[in-house]
């Protein structure tokens, strides 16, 4: 989209009346989108006004992406730079597929806010002060040692100051609420300004103020008032001289609603429990930004769901596999520092390959890292983060929905071939949202999972397999099960304890193939590392072949994996728009990588791999399949820019 | 309505094909042999038996006993077991763990899987050092244990596995001895049939690197003055005459002979059931010599069941309102596009 350029700095007018109509009729200026960011101190409520502001452009008809930005600190110290959290809304007439590359506006509540803020601002941008928040101590907790209202240094902005504070207070003092109380409905001020600026309805947000606060009156009738007072301020005082309109889009006919990559995760786990009508264990050890996956399921005991807060990431690494050996389907979530203390763990259920799915939302690392801000720089963790040849199945959704399918694709492959599989999330998908086509969503596939009911005796040959250390004649009614019996995938039988006559023991240390019996020979141990492996690889003879978009002749293949899904797709789709000859690729499965992989590859001359880490698909691709594939990556905390992708692409067919 | 008769198994039917691989006089072959003799009147099939160990020699244990049986990671047993135990609740579960499997790098969660009163069986096997890894000081070493990684003597403070027990709310706490086989039986049998977390410390000597540290318990020249076998509701009275006993003066327990210092009635009377902690914390803490070391059952109180409380919210939820696929596609703010 373009905005026309105006001049800066819009003079606050004097206080209007709250609530007085204006009928004048500004023009009116048809865009494709508008990306907007509320940003205030992480006590000013900016989460739930950017919540509301985009339900209500979902319910209006335009495609939406999201992208909170909230500190680590719960409550820095108010009004600090540390203290600030945003949260971004991007909406549009067309799809969409990112919360957007640079704000078209920008709401701040204090000086913390734009200064963390204003370099993400289109030049020329809407920059919505709140000038009660820029007082000389407000200003000196930001660090600034000029007001940047006064200095001149917004001169690049179009500056729209309002007294949000004073406002606010003027609408709600009647309400009967202390003075506190009061201020803290100063963000559906704000959103009732916004709602003005792009031409929203406030019943939605009307009507969820009701039931919020529906056994709250006084706090309730304060919200519904300025809400609407800023609303009709933005009209009685003419903030802008255009409105702009964001037409509905075409979008696929369904019943939507918004949902986030943790909460899709959450209900594509319970619906592969449902559909499988068997038991799921989940547990989880708090950790950003993984404990909203375990809170979400904490509430849906309804489902049958069990979920279990452990004493760290161990046990809860432990309580899964221990739920699993028990034939429930046994699932753990954490985040980075979490594998690494699961790693142990996760390479006994290897071993004893037993089904467990390990929900890793990544963050920034190493250690501690950047909690709460997103990065792809797990992959080799899972890849190859345990003692031994130990491998697991890694799946990555793509999208904040694809986190829905992924989930339940993790709990067929884990028990269908009896392995951990990792299902690969991060924060951006975490958080993010995006509409969902419940429709389609709904139409879920069956889930057969089987136990061994009987024995698997019957035909076995024997004698090859006995164990030189075994003394059978001692045993009294043993031998009736052999626990590691394959199938034609190599998944070993799923014999539940509570069965009768399948009693067997299973365990760390290496074991015999077929009888599972504690066995040290040389030959036995590559035979079953080698056994554990094609089991892995097997899996790729039942996922999907990785698709290809673009022309034929395309010269250069772009490949990712994860959140970059969305960047991606939108810098492909305009370097077509240029007449580009550039592909697109996404890997969803990374262990085993689909089966058609290498020829992908092999038709390109050249491969670019946008990720945000260092490199670690490329390693990867170039190790497996030695193409001469390209990196392009980004290690700050911060989802791609499509432009930033844009650039790398053009720059490679120039 | 006419009785089924609980299944009984033959200790035959408890072992599996396996050979056993202990050292030669292991206490821990007591420990299994006893374990097969206790189960066989728990009135439980083999399906219904689960054994979950960690790493050390004690963790072997799951491999000899024909039921279910997982080997897992060190220190990590009590979390499989839990886990079990959500998945399968009719199971009865043994976790099998040793002083450095269970106290040192599980110290953390054998306190959860108590607190949260898990109905799991935790048997601590304590021979006072590590066996697998060949002779170094373990986290129930007596302070001055000369081992190969404390050649001078260890300086650490012990822990008292069974006041540790008690310090984490568990609700069955009792201590038995690998060569006291009648009384290992009982305890063990006593351990099953409690509903709740139970806590047995096996006091289990290790031929090889720590021959003969629990003599003093064993032998049966010494063995009376040194232990004191606790029995509910009745006096403790213990020493080879059976003419000593302990007594209460304020908060502090003192060793008395009886019919000097005092009458039988002034010896403390026992009381498993007691809901404070304090009785059995003392117990935990007696150290000869200057008290006798208490085998038996230190505390055995009723309290509902992890599993219990957790399938019970479940169950009501369901009931309440059953969840389907259908209700995970129901929100607040839907739309419709046509």
């Amino acid at each position: 989209m373009s905005l026309p350029n105006g001049s800066a700095g819009v003079a606050a007018p004097p206080v209007a009346t709250p609530g007085a109509t204006n009928t004048h009729q500004r023009p009116i200026q048809e865009v494709d989108a508008i990306t907007i960011r509320f940003a205030g101190d992480s006590g000013d409520g900016m989460q739930v006004v950017g919540t509301q502001f985009t339900n209500t452009s979902a319910l209006v008809g335009n495609d939406i992406a999201t992208f909170p930005d909230f500190p680590a600190e719960i409550r820095a110290p108010a009004g600090t730079l540390a203290g600030v959290s945003g949260f971004q809304v991007h909406f549009s007439s067309q799809a969409i597929h990112t919360p957007g590359d640079v704000l078209n506006a920008l709401v701040v509540m204090n000086p913390a806010a734009l200064k963390t803020n204003l370099r993400d601002l289109e030049a020329g941008g809407f920059l919505i002060v709140n000038t009660d928040g820029f007082d000389k101590s407000d200003l000196t907790k930001a660090k600034y040692t000029s007001d940047p209202l006064e200095d001149g240094s917004l001169a690049g902005y179009r500056v729209i100051r309002v007294a949000i504070t004073k406002l606010n207070i003027e609408a709600v003092k009647d309400c009967g609420l202390t003075p506190r109380e009061q201020d803290r409905c100063k963000n559906f001020f704000a959103l009732g300004l916004v709602y003005w600026m792009y031409e929203r309805p406030l019943e939605p947000t009307l009507k969820w103020i009701q039931s919020k606060f529906a056994k709250n009156p006084a706090v309730m009738e304060a919200n519904i008032r300025t809400l609407k007072a800023g609303y009709n301020y933005g009209e009685t005082v003419e903030l802008m001289p255009v409105q702009y309109r964001v037409s509905k889009a075409k979008i696929a006919p369904g019943t939507y609603c918004k949902i986030t990559g943790n909460d899709a995760i959450a209900l594509g786990l319970v619906a592969a429990a449902l559909q499988a009508g068997r038991t799921m264990v989940y547990a989880g050890y708090p950790i950003t930004p993984a404990s909203s996956v375990l809170e979400k399921l904490a509430e849906m005991r309804r489902f049958g769901i069990k979920t279990f807060q452990a004493e760290d990431e161990i046990a809860a690494a432990g309580v899964a596999i221990g739920a699993s050996f028990g034939g429930a389907i046994g699932v753990t979530g954490t985040s980075g520092p979490g594998i690494c203390l699961k790693s142990e763990a996760i390479g006994l259920a290897v071993m004893t390959e037993l089904p467990l799915v390990i929900v890793n939302v990544q963050r920034g690392g190493p250690s501690t890292g950047l909690p709460t801000k997103t990065e792809q720089a797990d992959l080799l963790q899972v890849m190859f983060g345990r003692n031994g040849e130990s491998p697991a199945a890694v799946i990555a959704p793509m999208s904040p929905t694809d986190c829905f399918t992924m989930a339940m694709e993790a709990v067929c492959i884990a028990t269908r071939f009896m392995c951990p599989v990792f299902l690969l999330s991060d924060g951006y998908l975490a958080n993010g949202s995006e509409p969902w086509n419940i429709t389609e969503a709904s139409k879920l596939p069956t889930i057969d999972i089987r136990y061994a009911t009987e024995s698997n005796m019957g035909d076995w040959g024997g004698a090859a397999h006995k164990l030189s250390t075994a003394t059978d004649s001692e045993g009294g009614g043993a031998g009736k099960f052999l626990p590691y019996r394959r199938d034609d995938m190599l998944a070993r039988p799923w014999a539940v304890p509570g069965t009768p006559g399948l009693e067997h023991r299973i365990g760390g240390i290496e074991k015999q193939d077929v009888t599972g019996n504690i066995n040290y020979e040389p030959s036995n141990h590559e035979h079953m590392v080698r056994t554990r492996a094609k089991k892995i690889e097997n899996i790729a003879l039942t996922i999907p072949d990785l698709e290809v978009r673009g022309p034929e002749d395309a010269e250069l293949l772009v490949i990712g994996w994860g959140g970059t899904y969305g960047s991606i797709t939108t810098a492909v789709d305009r370097a077509h728009r240029k007449g580009l000859k550039v592909a697109q690729a996404h890997l969803r499965y990374l262990n085993p990588m689909p089966k058609n992989t290498a020829e992908v590859l092999g038709r390109f001359k050249k491969i670019l791999v946008p990720e945000l880490n260092a490199g670690q698909l490329l390693m990867l691709l170039r190790a497996k399949y030695l193409v001469p594939a390209e990196g392009l990556n980004k290690i700050q905390g911060k989802p791609f820019l499509i432009s930033e992708i844009e650039a790398a692409i053009e720059q490679r067919l120039k | 309505m006419s009785a089924t008769p609980l299944p009984t198994l033959t200790t035959k039917e408890l072992t599996s094909d396996q050979e056993v691989r202990w050292c030669p006089g292991c206490g821990d072959y007591s420990i299994l042999a006893q374990m097969r003799k206790a189960l066989t009147t728990v009135g439980l099939p083999r399906e219904k038996l689960a054994f979950i160990s960690g790493i050390g020699c004690s963790s072997r244990f799951p491999y000899y006993m024909n039921t279910y049986g997982f080997h897992t990671i060190h220190g990590r047993a009590p979390t499989f077991a839990t886990g079990l135990k959500l998945a399968n609740p009719d199971l009865q579960v043994w976790v099998v763990t040793g002083d450095g499997d269970g106290l040192s790098i599980g110290g953390n969660h054998t306190l959860h899987v108590l607190r949260r009163n898990v109905d799991v069986k935790v048997l601590l096997f304590n021979n006072e050092i590590y066996g697998l890894t060949k002779g170094q000081y373990s986290p129930t070493s007596r302070t001055g244990t000369k081992t190969k990684t404390s050649p001078t003597g260890s300086i650490e403070t012990p822990v008292h596995a069974l006041a540790f027990a008690v310090a984490a709310e568990a609700t069955f706490v009792a201590r038995t001895i690998d060569v006291d086989v009648q009384h290992m039986v009982a305890t063990l049998q006593r351990a099953a049939a409690h509903k709740g977390a139970a806590f047995v410390e096996i006091y289990q000597n290790c031929k090889i690197f720590n021959d003969g540290v629990f003599d003093y318990a064993t032998d049966k020249s010494v063995k009376a003055d040194n232990i004191l076998y606790l029995e509910h509701g009745k006096p403790m009275v213990f020493g080879k005459d059976r003419n000593k006993g302990i007594r209460l003066m304020g908060l502090q327990p003192e060793v008395v002979e009886i019919g000097k210092d005092c009458g039988l009635d002034d010896i403390l009377v026992h009381d498993e059931n007691s809901p404070d902690p304090t009785l059995a914390n003392m117990l935990a803490r007696f150290t000869v010599p200057k008290f006798p070391e208490v085998v038996g059952v230190l505390r055995a109180v009723k309290k509902p069941t992890y599993n219990e409380v957790t399938d019970g919210l479940i169950a009501a939820a369901v009931e309440k309102n059953r969840g389907t696929v259908a209700d995970l596609f129901k929100a607040d703010d839907i739309w419709t596009v046509e």
